[in-house]
């Protein structure tokens, strides 16, 4: 491109924002002007870099797919309406309802892509304007594990309880079940240091983009994460790199995790795991020999029935090796979505309060209450999880309506087979949305909601600083904001005036008061310090405070301050391959799709490059099930089947297929999906499930 | 639903699993009313470390499966250090060498074995070892070996399988001057081939080990050391004894219940006594080996299935046997039918030699799955083969490859210069960027780096390809 002194520059207004997607939440630029453009700003996440997401983010601003204007089922198909209309009839039928099966009969679904504000106003609503315990949201597929395991060891979940960058200091890193090379590209920036001192250890069953940068890839059988994590921590131990005064002074409970890793040697883990005995070994004295090391976990490693209790081994081999609260080094997950650790905060699900509080703690629903203006006994209990929920949906016991937003379940949770048909069960579905999603598509309401760059929030990003996404421009005509929704929904359900503001900085003053004394501390963050640059990481317990970047430097958040070593022991998946399904299939991501892909589908330039779902075999399998390179294999578990283009991929273990999950229809993988449960977490079993491979043409 | 008394005779890496799957089963005791009677005092400890606490990796006490309140948590009684004397079947009682007695509903031999002593002179008298010999059996005899070997003096093991060569290496990593004595003429012949024996010795003795293969020990005199069947000598201030064991019977055969080598029992686990029941290394079932821990582990699953009414078709078909050598630096698997050999007619055999460098890889493969594989030195192959043994997955068409793991160079090797980059090679991942589409920038004007990534993007997202784009940049400026 030539340009000239004289050519005329168009004024340009430049807005510094955070991109729409991953919870690494990238600092960038939005400028307008002939046109919205993007480009990565200096911020400590990304430090300058964006991956193609993040750069192609401004299409969908502008989409041709972007609604416009509520719409109305009438006859079987979705017309336009007036906004007075559509929420004229959401409140009239969510009240008739009500009245006549009960207050649970209105059941509410969020997301982790919902901002602070919005994650809050809607936990409200719920709880307040519907008065229904059924409320839950898709982080539940995401961080529920990590979460339950983050409380149980620590007495508090952060996803990472340090600043990111400091992992630039790291002679060792081990990524459980991370892929952040193509879900946070960026990310990978700060794992340099630990690779460049030989000490990046990747453990995933598949040789993913991250794996290939390893020094050491790990690469266990599906489901056998548990497993290894046992056995790394029984060489650390045998090896003589137990941290004893550590655990002495700063933990309980090493006794009883012990005598069940002990069981676990390396060459018996290498039996139920296919990762060699040495290479075992050779993990934990990389971890050992470390200055400053640290273990990361992700869904590839929580998303799975035994989700809490493999993080939780993972999380006992990080403090047998004495790395949590220590500073420079420690244990963390990385939050998936944009605001998945913000998302699981502030009640919008089933069993919390803002704050991070519990909804069964009678202290915490005086607090709230009192906050919300109403009284303590007027608030439901905890409801079902989100699988259950919409599991139940429709049936005799379960909700006759359903409200969604922020997620597109028929592609994203499990078994979304059976999910498509509860939903079509219901009486009633409204949903706030950008696009037609596969969810919306089926519903009886869908209201056109803003998008990133068209409102105020806020997101708490993976390391728990709370960051400020401003307005650069103004929504489309005949686009409102969640908020503003919620509060014509509320008032029409007979709130009073002012009880659910529309205004992103007034809910989350509210949010601020709602929050206080909680575990996740908003009190003192305000729009003010966050527009004035500061860095704000939970808890913030007042205006004056600084902040917390590191937690747990001087104390865990249990009582006595120490954290706990929790007994787990390796079960296995919880449907095992047999004669009629002899593979195990794991789903997960690609670099250009973000979730059920709603969004990404639409940006021509990512959807060019990977259009549709596919399944990588390794050439043995592939070969013996008569499959060639780009012909199509049909993949069938006892749920369902998926039709998908054929990659013979020679890193592959022969006894594994992978389909990434972005795809709608018949292309939806989670239509294979378990939806076992772990007991503690209620997270699905994504990851692994029992299938078979076949030639499309159906002959099997 | 009344509680059955399920009384277990033995409280080793065994009779300890066997309690706990069954608390697992029944954690609240509704079903299973518990009794464990142990000979030794100790609590149970696992077996398969006590070569790491030899070698001084492990503290005694790491080793122990179950702590001293485990019993009184989980409502299990426990009887320790006290033989059990004998099994009135018709009265369905036993009698403990203290003069009490238990009843039981079911009774579970889990007995063990005891080492086997082999008829040298002045080893031992009425089965009791001499003065400066001890066996490789217990936590008393590893505290025995490791009181008594002081660093530097010379140590002498009797019995070159896998224990007795992971006591030697323990040993030698002590420092102390170990020989062992092996009257075959390889080592682990059960599990190895001679070409396997052969690399093994050898990587032992590039470790410190001296080996005397081929010849018996004759005689032992306390203080000086062996006089072998060769007529040599080898000096020792302690014998370790690792020859083998024997299945721990007594009770049973005196009690009239059916006995070969070991306990005969059925699928079932049950023996010629349908109320008694044997498992770990005291039982004799066709599908298994006797003395390794992993057949035990499954037999105490299947039988806690059965004795709690959990699942009362569960079945006991064998397990499949993988041994591996504990013992630092060296790392060997063995697996199914080792001794075929290459010229064998009815199965693929490959082989491989590298006993400079330690190696040594044979795989037999009949109808397109492992049938037997030994590797040594190989780790990520063995991992891999043992995989495919346990699962009976057809084996990968390139075989030499399964057998070379990691050590095989990469598949495609990195483009020496960007010249041989193909076009539609992704450069940038985070950006799918191509080389093709760098190319197309640069004759579009964009002449370096960072007008190549302001073009096409490239390199601006985790920043791992930036030397690749300035190489591309730099080519390009080369052919121009």
């Amino acid at each position: 491109m030539i340009r000239t002194a004289e050519s005329p520059r168009p004024t340009r207004r430049t807005v510094d924002t955070h991109c729409p997607y991953c919870a690494l939440q990238c600092g960038m630029t939005l400028s307008r002007g002939a046109g919205t453009e993007v480009a990565p700003r200096d911020f400590p996440a990304n430090a300058g870099g964006l991956c193609q997401k993040g750069w192609t983010a401004p299409a969908l601003l502008t989409s041709p797919a972007r609604l416009t204007t509520p719409l109305v089922r009438v006859a079987g198909e979705l017309r336009p309406a007036s906004w007075e209309a559509a929420l004229d009839l959401v409140a009239s039928r969510l009240l008739e309802i009500r009245a006549e099966h009960g207050p649970d009969a209105v059941a509410v679904f969020g997301g982790g892509g919902l901002t602070n504000e919005k994650s809050y106003l809607l936990g409200k609503f719920a709880r307040v304007a519907l008065g229904t315990s059924q409320i839950d949201y898709n982080g539940r597929f995401c961080m529920s594990s990590a979460a339950a395991a983050g409380v149980r060891a620590f007495g508090v979940d952060r996803g990472l309880p340090f600043p990111l960058t400091d992992l630039a200091g790291a002679d060792a890193v081990l990524l459980a079940g991370a892929n952040p090379a193509e879900t946070m590209p960026p990310f990978l920036q700060h794992l340099r240091g630990a690779g460049a001192k030989g000490g990046l250890i990747v453990v995933d069953p598949r040789r993913t983009p991250t794996a290939e940068q390893a020094n050491l890839h790990l690469a266990p059988a599906p489901g056998t994460d548990l497993a290894l994590a046992l056995g790394i921590l029984h060489a650390a131990v045998a090896d003589g790199h137990m941290r004893q005064s550590y655990a002495d002074e700063r933990t309980t409970g090493f006794e009883a995790a012990w005598r069940i890793a002990a069981a676990y040697w390396p060459e018996q883990v290498e039996r139920i795991t296919g990762v060699a005995a040495a290479d075992q070994r050779r993990a934990a004295e990389l971890l050992a020999g470390a200055r400053n090391a640290y273990v990361l976990t992700a869904r590839g490693t929580e998303q799975h029935a035994t989700g809490t209790d493999t993080v939780s081994a993972w999380i006992n081999l990080a403090l047998a090796l004495g790395l949590p609260g220590t500073r420079g080094s420690g244990f963390g997950c990385l939050t998936g979505q944009g605001n998945g650790q913000g998302g699981r905060e502030h009640g919008q699900k089933a069993d919390q309060l803002p704050g991070y509080r519990k909804i069964d703690d009678p202290a915490a629903r005086e607090h709230v209450a009192g906050v919300w203006g109403v009284r303590a006994d007027s608030l439901p209990g905890p409801g079902r999880s989100a699988y259950e929920l919409l599991d139940v949906l429709g049936t005799e016991h379960g909700p006759r309506a359903l409200l969604v937003f922020g997620s597109n379940v028929v592609v994203s949770a499990p078994r979304s087979a059976h999910v498509t048909e509860r939903l079509s069960a219901l009486d009633f579905v409204v949903t706030a949305d950008l696009v037609l999603s596969e969810t919306s598509a089926l519903a009886d309401v869908v209201l056109p909601v803003t998008q990133w760059a068209e409102e105020d929030g806020t997101m708490t990003n993976l390391e728990g600083r709370v960051l400020l996404r401003r307005k650069a421009l103004d929504p489309p005509v005949g686009v409102r904001t969640d908020l503003a929704v919620l509060a014509g929904l509320a008032r029409r359900l007979g709130q009073p005036e002012g009880r659910f503001p529309a205004d992103a900085e007034t809910v989350f003053t509210e949010l601020r008061a709602a929050s206080a004394g909680g575990p996740a501390d908003y009190s003192g963050v305000s729009y003010d310090r966050l527009r004035a640059g500061e860095a704000l990481y939970w808890p913030v317990p007042g205006e004056a405070h600084p902040g917390t970047p590191r937690l747990f430097l001087d104390g865990f958040a249990h009582p006595g301050g120490r954290a706990r070593f929790v007994p787990v022991r390796h079960t296995g998946p919880a449907e095992p391959p047999d004669e009629r399904y002899p593979l195990h299939a794991t789903t997960g991501r690609v670099l250009q799709h973000y979730q059920s892909g709603a969004q990404t589908r639409l940006v021509d330039e990512l959807n060019d490059t990977v259009p549709e779902v596919f399944v990588e075999v390794h050439p043995d399998t592939a070969e013996r099930a008569g499959l060639a390179e780009g012909g199509l294999a049909l993949v069938s578990s006892r749920r369902g089947a998926v039709t998908a283009r054929v990659r013979r991929v020679g890193s592959m273990r022969r006894d594994v297929v992978f389909l990434p999950f972005h795809f709608p229809g018949e292309a939806r993988a989670n239509l294979l999906t378990n939806p076992a449960l772990d007991p503690v977490s209620r997270m699905p079993e994504f990851k692994v499930c029992a299938v078979r491979l076949s030639k499309e043409d159906g002959a099997e | 639903m009344s509680t059955r008394h399920v009384v277990v005779l033995g409280y080793g890496m065994a009779g300890a699993r066997l309690a706990e799957e069954i608390r697992h089963r029944d954690p609240d005791g509704a079903r299973v009313r518990l009794t464990v009677i142990g000979e030794e005092s100790h609590h149970a400890y696992n077996r398969v470390l006590l070569s790491s606490v030899l070698a001084g990796s492990m503290r005694a006490d790491a080793v122990r499966l179950q702590d001293a309140a485990w019993a009184g948590r989980h409502g299990v009684e426990l009887c320790l250090g006290v033989p059990a004397a004998r099994i009135d079947r018709a009265a369905r009682r036993v009698e403990l060498a203290d003069g009490s007695g238990v009843d039981y509903d079911a009774l579970v031999l889990a007995t063990g074995s005891r080492p086997w002593l082999p008829p040298v002179e002045g080893l031992s008298a009425d089965g009791v070892l001499a003065e400066g010999a001890v066996a490789f059996r217990t936590l008393d005899d590893c505290e025995r070996i490791l009181g008594a070997a002081r660093a530097g003096a010379p140590v002498a093991v009797l019995g070159g399988g896998l224990l007795g060569l992971e006591a030697a290496r323990g040993l030698a990593g002590r420092g102390n001057l170990v020989t062992v004595v092996h009257p075959m003429t390889h080592v682990m012949e059960r599990q190895l081939d001679p070409g396997a024996g052969r690399v093994l010795a050898r990587t032992l003795t590039g470790l410190g080990i001296d080996f005397r293969l081929g010849t018996a020990a004759a005689r032992y005199v306390p203080g000086d050391g062996l006089k072998l069947d060769d007529g040599s000598h080898v000096q020792a201030d302690l014998v370790v004894v690792s020859a083998g064991v024997r299945a721990e019977t007594s009770l049973a055969a005196a009690a009239g219940i059916t006995v070969d080598r070991g306990v005969l029992v059925d699928d079932a686990l049950r023996t010629s006594d349908g109320r008694v029941h044997a498992i770990g290394d005291c039982a004799q079932h066709p599908g298994t080996v006797a003395g390794l821990v992993q057949p035990a582990w499954e037999q105490a699953a299947v039988l806690a299935d059965l004795l709690t009414g959990t699942d009362t078709a569960a079945r006991y078909h064998g397990t499949a046997v993988v041994t591996r050598l504990k013992a630092r630096g060296v790392d060997l698997a063995a697996v199914g039918d080792t001794q075929t050999g290459v010229d064998d007619d009815g199965a693929e055999v490959l082989c491989l030699d590298d006993s400079a460098r330690g190696r040594y890889a044979k795989l037999v493969v009949r109808d397109d799955r492992v049938a037997g594989a030994i590797v040594l030195g190989v780790p990520d192959a063995a991992a891999t083969i043992i995989q495919l043994y346990d699962r009976g997955v057809p084996v990968p068409g390139d075989r030499l490859a399964l057998l070379l793991g990691r050590s095989l160079p990469a598949a495609t090797p990195s483009a020496a210069s960007p010249a041989d980059l193909p076009a539609t090679a992704v450069v940038c991942r985070c950006n799918t960027v191509s080389k093709g589409r760098l190319v197309e920038a640069w004759r579009a004007g964009a002449s370096t780096a960072g007008e190549l990534a302001t073009a096409t993007r490239a390199s601006t997202g985790c920043g791992s390809c930036a030397g690749a784009v300035r190489g591309i940049a730099d080519w390009l400026a080369s052919t121009a």
